[in-house]
């Protein structure tokens, strides 16, 4: 694994990729002709307002949808065109999810929710890295807690340790604090912007909200479909006026 | 309000369907027995009515023991010849004529087999010439006393033609004559109802069908035209007297179809018994759904409230969506009920041998106001509660948060232990105290509702611990805890799996138990290690001729011969079951019983417990009538203990003439020590070429072959039970695919985060198979101390030993496995083909 990566300089890539629903009148192009790449060890976020297909983008990334025309590559490998049994271990061991919110399974308790992926895979957790990644969200007490008893700040935690757990090629998140204060949504997004550069991890972040985007290394703004614009090492201020230039404000 | 009831009602389509399902098949059961029943009645009149058609006034002596239809035959006095003068002599008679026409004649068929029926009898009777009825279709009517003519029923099922020497068994044991006339009847008919009839000369008819010289078992009378039956009968009635019976053709009629019909009341109060646990498992599944569809509708529910709805619009909404719900179901298992009425008529028909013309079916008035009645009032019961519980939501509390509150359990487990302890109360009074049917039933039926109340309590831990069986998975934990997540939900659909369980369970131990011990006593109490007997489940025993028992006891290293005749007598005022052998030394001999002497004609043996309940002694003198014959007093000689021999009765050799079948129906056979079975019993089976009713057999084939009655016993049990268990099944589809539905987010995310669909489907199944495994778990132990408590209560009856059929009880959790996997296909389906996207989006 570790071995790919380095060989690797892209964690995920799209190319030309498509996404029309519907036909005639009622034909609605979500997608149109994107690509773009998003370079491992890299915290990205993907801005936009509703409709722009920045959820669409990321779906397709993340092999939870399909494009109707192009590539998706994750790592090495294609994505576009497998089948769904492919695409669930693919799913299951070189990406992780973060959603906006019911990221937990309420029956299993916080430990056993982070292990999830590993269990279903059959897999042991690596204890050094099992304890790295519980020490960086601070859930060490919250263990054997089940999600109705946590916070959703704690609950979001719990989320971005599930995703981290089994080192994935890359983290899709989907507006990972929307449903937090901003207290809370500032502790998780100091955990993914720590976790890209202390441990290289990959991450995809959807968001709107320009302080969000400011954790991240650089934000590809998305409008009707189209990749329309690209800011490396974005601050708030930076991001807004972006965002008030192309008359996107959301 | 009426629309907005109608638009849910059709937005949640599955769900109806289910529940809706429960209570079309328990009024599809209710509607059948009603239809059939029906049905059949109409035959029944029509057959009779067609059967009598030639009799314009009946006379016939009245029985000298009343025996219904259900409990054997009734053997008709016989009329004396003289009275045919006195009734030709009363005014208005055209003609009268002795007919000799009584059940017991059974022909032998070309394979050496004798003719069996399932039901119609098999007359023997005086041939009395053609009319507008009976027709001959070849040959003559039989002139000589060894020629016979037969129906063409008969002919067609025994395979004789004209010309043929045929075997009859009657009271005496087989004669052998020449067939000379095959008859049918008008409408091309083989037979009227499938009645196997043979037609001898009078005196052979009388000799051999009754018994008696110059005798006749009805006298059937012409009136003369312009006269009416009605006139005539009374005169007739006038002129004979009391002791007779003078009835029109007509009314004979409808007093025969009237004992047939009693017949069917009988069985269709069993069919309504099964439909009635259907239903009552239906209302499990009713009431399930309609809490969940309540639950699930709670910000809908209380948004109208938030508009101005009243808590009263509120259960009635609930309520006109039960009584839709209910009457859909109800017309729907009407329709159903019809089919099934007119399969069960056409099996009824099948089974009397096929000659018996089913009358046009219709749909009864009773069968319509049953099933409707039924279908509504048990939907209604069953949303009553649910209703009570929507209009009893807070609007704002309910608008916002959806999640079902986890209710403590505490309430329903208090009431389900009271109810409980008040079932099983009503059981033991009903058992134990008074021995009431009614009360025992209620006392289970109370039982069962306290502890479904319980089961939810039970859940817990039980399902934790079933659950433990499938943890070394992912999807199986999963579904481990999915089941323990909605602990009423689950113990709902489990009970409606306990029911129908419970009850097979039930009826096994009590089978079980009562086969083990009587064949323990069989073991103990019969000596004889060959014994003579037939089919005992046919409506006449078979028998056999006599003198087998006397050529058997020729054989070398036999030590004792008994033969055992069986009826049915008034002892002293009250009817009871008698027994008779040729020497009562030998019977006790072979049965290893106490040292009994030889009765005389006028003496009679009695149990030890039944003249200790009737306070006699030996020396007392007992008022005895048979089924023939005129009353006798009979001297208690001897009494023996009731273990020791069968019966409580025994009558001399003498007595026998006068039973209604006076031939041997058991013959035992006890050899000398050292003589080997083998080398006698095909010595035996030799002397019964002459009687294909009977078979000799080994003591323990035989000890199996009586047994074997509770087997069947059990298997139609569970057949009629499959139904109740059927629909508990639909309650486990019902709650999956409620569950799959609720959980549509939390499926996507799993599927997210990489859990296949295999495993998915995996998941889904282990939630079915713990849910069902622990109602048949319920079920087990439930029916195990129900059989348990019922077997005690038979202590008295001679069923002493309590067996548990560990073998059935496992084979029903294994089937309660196997159910679940099931129930558990369409929903695990559903969920596995799930779009993630769409779930996670799923609001």
């Amino acid at each position: 694994m570790i071995g790919t990566k380095a060989l690797e300089p892209v964690a995920a890539r799209a190319d030309g990729l498509w996404k029309v629903y519907g036909d005639g009148d009622a034909r609605v192009v979500a997608l149109r002709d994107v690509s773009a790449s998003f370079a491992r060890g890299r915290f990205t976020a993907i801005m936009g307002p509703s409709g722009s297909g920045k959820s669409t983008l990321m779906h397709c990334l993340a092999g939870l949808d399909t494009a109707t025309r192009g590539t998706v590559h994750i790592g090495g490998t294609e994505v576009s065109g497998l089948r769904d049994k492919a695409l669930t271990r693919l799913r299951r061991d070189r990406v992780g999810f973060i959603f906006q919110q019911f990221n937990l399974l309420p029956t299993l308790t916080a430990a056993e929710n982070i292990r999830l992926p590993l269990d279903i895979a059959g897999k042991k957790p690596d204890p050094q890295w099992w304890d790295t990644v519980i020490e960086t969200v601070g859930l060490e007490d919250r263990l054997s807690h089940r999600p109705s008893q946590l916070s959703g700040g704690q609950q979001q935690r719990v989320a971005c340790a599930r995703a981290l757990m089994s080192r994935p090629d890359v983290i899709f998140a989907d507006e990972p604090t929307g449903n937090l204060d901003s207290h809370a949504g500032a502790e998780i997004l100091s955990f993914l912007r720590a976790s890209v550069r202390e441990h290289g991890q990959t991450i995809v972040m959807v968001t709107h909200d320009p302080v969000a985007a400011s954790y991240t290394d650089r934000v590809i703004f998305l409008a009707d479909g189209e990749v329309v614009a690209e800011l490396d090492h974005p601050t708030p201020e930076a991001v807004l006026e972006k965002m008030k230039a192309r008359e996107v404000l959301v | 309000m009426l629309r907005a009831t109608l638009k849910s009602l059709l937005g949640r389509k599955l769900r109806l369907v289910l529940s809706g399902l429960a209570v079309v098949l328990g009024v599809m059961f209710v509607a059948g027995a009603f239809v059939v029943t029906d049905t059949l009645g109409r035959s029944f009149d029509s057959l009779f009515a067609d059967g009598f058609s030639q009799t314009d006034v009946a006379v016939e002596a009245k029985p000298k023991i009343a025996v219904s239809e259900a409990e054997g035959e009734q053997v008709a006095t016989p009329l004396p010849a003289s009275i045919i003068q006195q009734i030709s002599g009363t005014t208005g008679v055209e003609s009268a004529t002795g007919i000799v026409n009584a059940d017991g004649a059974r022909v032998i068929g070309s394979d050496g087999k004798v003719l069996t029926s399932y039901g119609p009898p098999r007359i023997g009777q005086n041939w009395v010439g053609e009319d507008a009825l009976l027709q001959l279709r070849e040959g003559r009517g039989p002139d000589k006393n060894d020629e016979i003519a037969v129906n063409a029923a008969v002919a067609k099922a025994a395979g004789i033609h004209l010309g043929d020497r045929v075997g009859v068994l009657t009271l005496e044991p087989k004669k052998t004559f020449t067939l000379v006339g095959i008859w049918g009847y008008s409408g091309n008919r083989d037979s009227i109802g499938g009645l196997q009839e043979v037609a001898f000369t009078t005196p052979v008819a009388q000799q051999l069908m009754i018994g008696e010289k110059n005798a006749f078992t009805m006298i059937n009378v012409k009136v003369k035209d312009g006269e009416t039956p009605e006139a005539v009968r009374d005169r007739i009635a006038t002129a004979v007297g009391d002791n007779y019976q003078v009835r029109t053709g007509k009314q004979l009629a409808a007093d025969s179809s009237k004992e047939l019909k009693e017949g069917l009341s009988f069985f269709n109060k069993i069919l309504l018994g099964f439909a009635g646990v259907a239903l009552f498992v239906g209302v499990f599944l009713i009431l399930n759904t309609f809490s969940i569809i309540v639950a699930q509708r709670t910000r809908e529910l209380a948004l109208m409230r938030a508009l101005g709805a009243s808590r009263r619009q509120m259960i009635g909404s609930v309520l006109l969506e039960a009584i839709i719900i209910g009457l859909v179901a109800a017309a729907l298992g009407l329709a159903a009920g019809v089919g099934v009425g007119a399969l069960l008529g056409f099996l009824f028909v099948q089974l009397s041998g096929g000659g018996f013309a089913l009358a046009p079916l219709a749909v009864p008035m009773s069968a319509i106001l049953s099933s409707l009645i039924v279908g509504v009032v048990v939907t209604v019961v069953a949303a009553v509660m649910p209703a009570l519980r929507a209009s009893r939501i807070a609007p704002v509390a309910a608008m916002q948060d959806v999640a079902t509150p986890d209710r403590p359990l505490t309430r329903v487990s208090v009431a389900g232990a009271l109810v409980g302890a008040a079932g099983a109360t009503l059981l033991g009074v009903g058992l134990y105290a008074t021995s009431s049917l009614i009360l025992t039933l209620s006392g289970i039926l109370i039982t069962f509702i306290g502890v479904a109340l319980l089961t939810p309590l039970l859940s817990k831990p039980v399902v934790a611990l079933l659950g433990r069986l499938f943890a070394w998975s992912v999807p199986g934990r999963l579904g481990r805890l999915n089941s323990g997540r909605n602990p009423r939900r689950t113990a709902i659909t489990a009970a409606a799996l306990m029911v129908g369980i419970a009850l097979v369970t039930g009826v096994t131990v009590v089978m079980n138990s009562a086969k083990t011990s009587l064949s323990a006593q069989a073991e103990d109490t019969i000596k004889a290690q060959i014994v003579i007997n037939g089919d005992q489940n046919s409506p006449r025993p078979p028998s056999f001729d006599p003198a087998v028992l006397r050529q058997a006891s020729g054989i070398t290293g036999v030590r004792a011969v008994a033969g055992l005749w069986n009826d049915q007598a008034v002892v002293n005022g009250k009817r009871t079951y008698v027994h008779a052998t040729e020497d009562l030394a030998q019977l006790s001999e072979a049965f290893g019983g106490p040292a009994l002497a030889r009765l005389k004609p006028d003496q009679i043996a009695v149990s030890t417990q039944e003249a200790t309940d009737r306070h006699w002694q030996v020396g007392s003198t007992l008022d005895v009538q048979l089924s023939r014959g005129d009353p006798e007093k009979l001297t208690i000689a001897a009494t023996y203990d009731e273990d020791t021999m069968p019966g409580s009765y025994f009558l001399p050799a003498a007595a026998t003439k006068e039973f209604s079948v006076p031939q041997p129906v058991f013959g035992f056979v006890r050899l000398t020590d050292g003589t080997p079975v083998a080398q006698a019993l095909p010595q035996v089976k030799a002397l019964l070429v002459d009687s294909p009713e009977v078979s000799a057999e080994d003591r323990t084939a035989f000890i199996e072959g009586q047994a074997s009655t509770f087997d069947t016993v059990i298997t139609m049990v569970q057949v009629l039970l499959a139904l109740a268990i059927l629909i508990a099944v639909l309650g486990v589809v019902n709650t999956l695919a409620l569950s799959v539905l609720e959980r549509t987010r939390e499926l996507g995310l799993l599927r997210a985060v990489g859990l296949g669909r295999a495993q998915t489907m995996r998941m889904v199944t282990v939630e079915a198979v713990v849910i069902s495994v622990f109602g048949a778990l319920l079920g087990v132990a439930v029916g195990a101390g129900l059989g348990a408590a019922v077997v005690r209560a038979l202590n008295g009856e001679g069923i002493t030993d309590l067996v548990l059929p560990w073998t059935n009880m496992g084979l029903y959790l294994v089937l309660a496995a196997v159910v679940g996997v099931l129930a558990a296909v369409l929903p695990s389906i559903k969920a596995a083909r799930l779009n993630v996207l769409a779930a996670i989006a799923h609001d």
